[in-house]
């Protein structure tokens, strides 16, 4: 079998969960202009209530999803709530800061209640892996790509169509108009992080079901990061397209530069992200903002 | 403001004592400091040091960020970078630590200028991350860079040495710290009333405006990277030598927001501010350990401590961002006023 077939295809099934995660980068950045550095300790919490859930109530999988996505949207109006609402108009410094403090808080909760072990999902998903002929997926992988590429459909379909969505779309695009035209920023402000706690706690349960859980889990959010800053922050499709394009980036690196340097795979991204950052900031398809003196 | 409080001239407005008052006390406080250690055991010599050695690289992070407003996530790794080469210096090169602390400091300096580089077009939440994949980045090198770093297994550094005289001790080593610590609060203090001070702070305010009135951005931007990393890189080598050891993990990206956190608790843009946090967040996580004790034995709590710290700086974080930005410098002025004034208000 070709190994640069098989890095390629785990690239692609990795991408799309980055890409959803990614994506609720997106639809807090796009709605409240914020960079949320707690994405990746909502995409444990989930994770961890779903697996709790699954351990102690033993009931079908699909309803404990439900319950999941229920908690992470819940999850998203609190903590807009209680702690961004009072920062609206604070210097951006502060913003990025109380997110930063919040992952601190998220963390060291999770820690508290599930102890630093190692948890693994149990088996609920028939395990055959999927056979493309040149190349082998994995289970875990299979199916993290086919609920995180559900998940991407979904909002942006949501995004897109529906009311809730054009209402979201149009605050971002200009806040005054949008308010003037009857649509609260309050609500659509509770509504993106809402959506964004859903969209990292899918992509919770999947890396929680292709790598397992533990505390230091939000990491993997954090790794998200040149993802979005690739694709544009603003820009929905740009996380997808960066998304695939970070998950086959790091998967390549990891064939064939891990044997020569140990543990490149991890910090590949950032090397990218650093680049990116000189030549292009804003991404591939985000909105260039000029300023000038 | 106080009344009765009037200056005739500039200079006198300018001052850094303001008054004799102030003076007799800061005189009064360096003698304590001075000779407090006779009186102190080895453990309160020891939390001094580390106090001593995170004042400096809060000094650091807080011109860069509380005054010049370019957020850094990244300081854990300057400090890195200072440590690993003052660790190196001294022990590949043979030169002393007294000329390995500038040395690091100067290494610091140099790599926060490639990493502040960017910062000409990027701002705000885009430095936040390209300062995030630098320390990301960092971790890795220290990780892996084995012929130079030794890895995971470390370097082992020597007390430092001065004509024959070993600082072993906590008590010996409290007095280089302290050093340094005056010294670099005397810098920071005065670098914020020159033109270069003033300039971070009008980019702080408005980049565009302050390039507008001739200020460089660009060279600004980057002599601030500067001096924070130099600040960072002293902190880092210091640190080696106090703790005779350096290995990866002690650069994580939480220290990064440990010296963050530092800057916000004691007040953004302001130097005392800086010395307020890093005195009070070394202690938190003490205090905590002793409020623990008792509870330590019984099974139910035994993993709490370590995840309990995380959870109280990030609260305290979350706390002075919203009810008190300004931080503890700001608390610390208003009860001072209250006093100066009572029992009249105003």
């Amino acid at each position: 079998m070709d190994i640069f077939a098989q890095l390629i295809v785990s690239g692609i099934a990795v991408g799309g969960v980055y890409a959803l995660i990614a994506l609720g980068f997106v639809l807090i950045y796009k709605a409240t202009s914020v960079i949320n550095f707690a994405t990746g300790e909502f995409m444990m919490l989930g994770a961890y209530v779903c697996l709790t859930l699954l351990t102690y109530l033993k009931i079908p999988f699909a309803v404990v999803f439900t319950f999941t996505l229920l908690f992470a949207f819940v999850l998203g109006v609190a903590i807009e709530r209680v702690i961004l609402r009072p920062l609206i108009g604070e210097p951006i410094i502060s913003v990025i800061m109380v997110t930063i403090g919040l992952s601190s808080i998220l963390k060291g909760l999770a820690h508290m209640i599930w102890t630093a072990d190692f948890r693994s999902f149990p088996e609920i998903l028939p395990t055959e892996p999927w056979d493309l002929g040149f190349a082998i997926v994995p289970s875990a992988l299979k199916w993290g790509f086919i609920f995180a590429i559900i998940g991407v459909i979904l909002f942006t379909l949501i995004f897109k169509y529906t009311r809730m969505g054009i209402a979201m779309r149009a605050n971002a695009s200009d806040q005054q108009v949008a308010q003037s035209m009857g649509i609260s920023a309050k609500v659509i402000f509770a509504l993106s992080w809402s959506f964004a706690a859903c969209a990292a706690a899918i992509g919770g349960i999947v890396i929680g079901n292709i790598s397992g859980i533990h505390p230091q889990l939000g990491l993997v959010g954090l790794r998200v990061l040149p993802v979005v800053i690739l694709g544009g922050l603003d820009s929905v499709g740009g996380a997808i397209l960066g998304g695939f394009i970070i998950g086959i980036l790091e998967n390549l690196a990891g064939g064939y530069i891990n044997p020569i340097l140990p543990g490149f795979k991890d910090v590949a991204p950032f090397i990218v992200l650093v680049f990116i950052l000189m030549i292009r900031p804003y991404g591939l398809l985000g909105k260039e903002i000029i300023e000038r003196v | 403001m106080r009344c009765g409080d009037f200056k005739d001239t500039y200079n006198k407005d300018e001052a850094i004592f303001q008054s004799v008052f102030v003076k007799i006390w800061l005189s009064l406080f360096m003698f304590f400091l001075l000779v407090f250690p006779f009186f102190a055991n080895e453990y309160v010599l020891y939390m001094a040091n580390l106090i001593g050695i995170a004042i400096i690289g809060a000094h650091g992070l807080n011109l860069l960020t509380g005054f010049t407003g370019q957020i850094s996530l990244g300081h854990a790794a300057f400090i890195g970078v200072g440590a690993y080469t003052s660790a190196i210096l001294i022990t590949r090169v043979g030169i002393s630590f007294w000329w390995a602390i500038p040395m690091a400091g100067l290494m610091s300096a140099v790599v926060g200028v490639i990493i502040g580089i960017p910062s000409l077009r990027i701002k705000g939440l885009y430095l936040a991350v390209a300062t995030i994949a630098a320390q990301f980045i960092f971790e890795y090198v220290f990780m892996n860079w084995e012929a130079m770093t030794h890895g995971i297994r470390g370097i082992n550094v020597p007390d430092p040495e001065l004509f024959g005289f070993q600082f072993d001790t906590e008590r010996k080593f409290y007095f280089i710290t302290l050093f340094f610590v005056v010294a670099g609060t005397f810098y920071a203090r005065n670098l914020i009333r020159t033109r270069v001070g003033r300039a971070f702070i009008a980019i702080r305010d408005r980049d565009l405006a302050a390039e507008l009135i001739g200020i460089n951005l660009f060279r600004y931007k980057l002599l601030s990277f500067a001096i924070s990393s130099f600040y960072a890189g002293v902190a880092g080598s210091l640190w080696v030598s106090f703790m005779n050891i350096v290995t990866p993990e002690h650069f994580p990206l939480s220290l990064s927001i440990e010296y963050l956190a530092m800057v916000i608790v004691g007040g953004l843009g302001s130097v005392l501010g800086s010395i307020y946090g890093a005195f009070f967040m070394v202690l938190v996580p003490e205090i905590l350990k002793f409020g623990t004790d008792p509870i330590k034995n019984i099974p139910v709590f035994q993993h709490i401590f370590a995840p309990m710290r995380e959870v109280v700086f990030g609260s305290l974080i979350v706390f002075f961002l919203i009810f008190e930005p300004q931080g503890l410098a700001e608390i610390w002025r208003r009860v001072k006023n209250f006093f100066i004034l009572w029992p009249f208000a105003y």
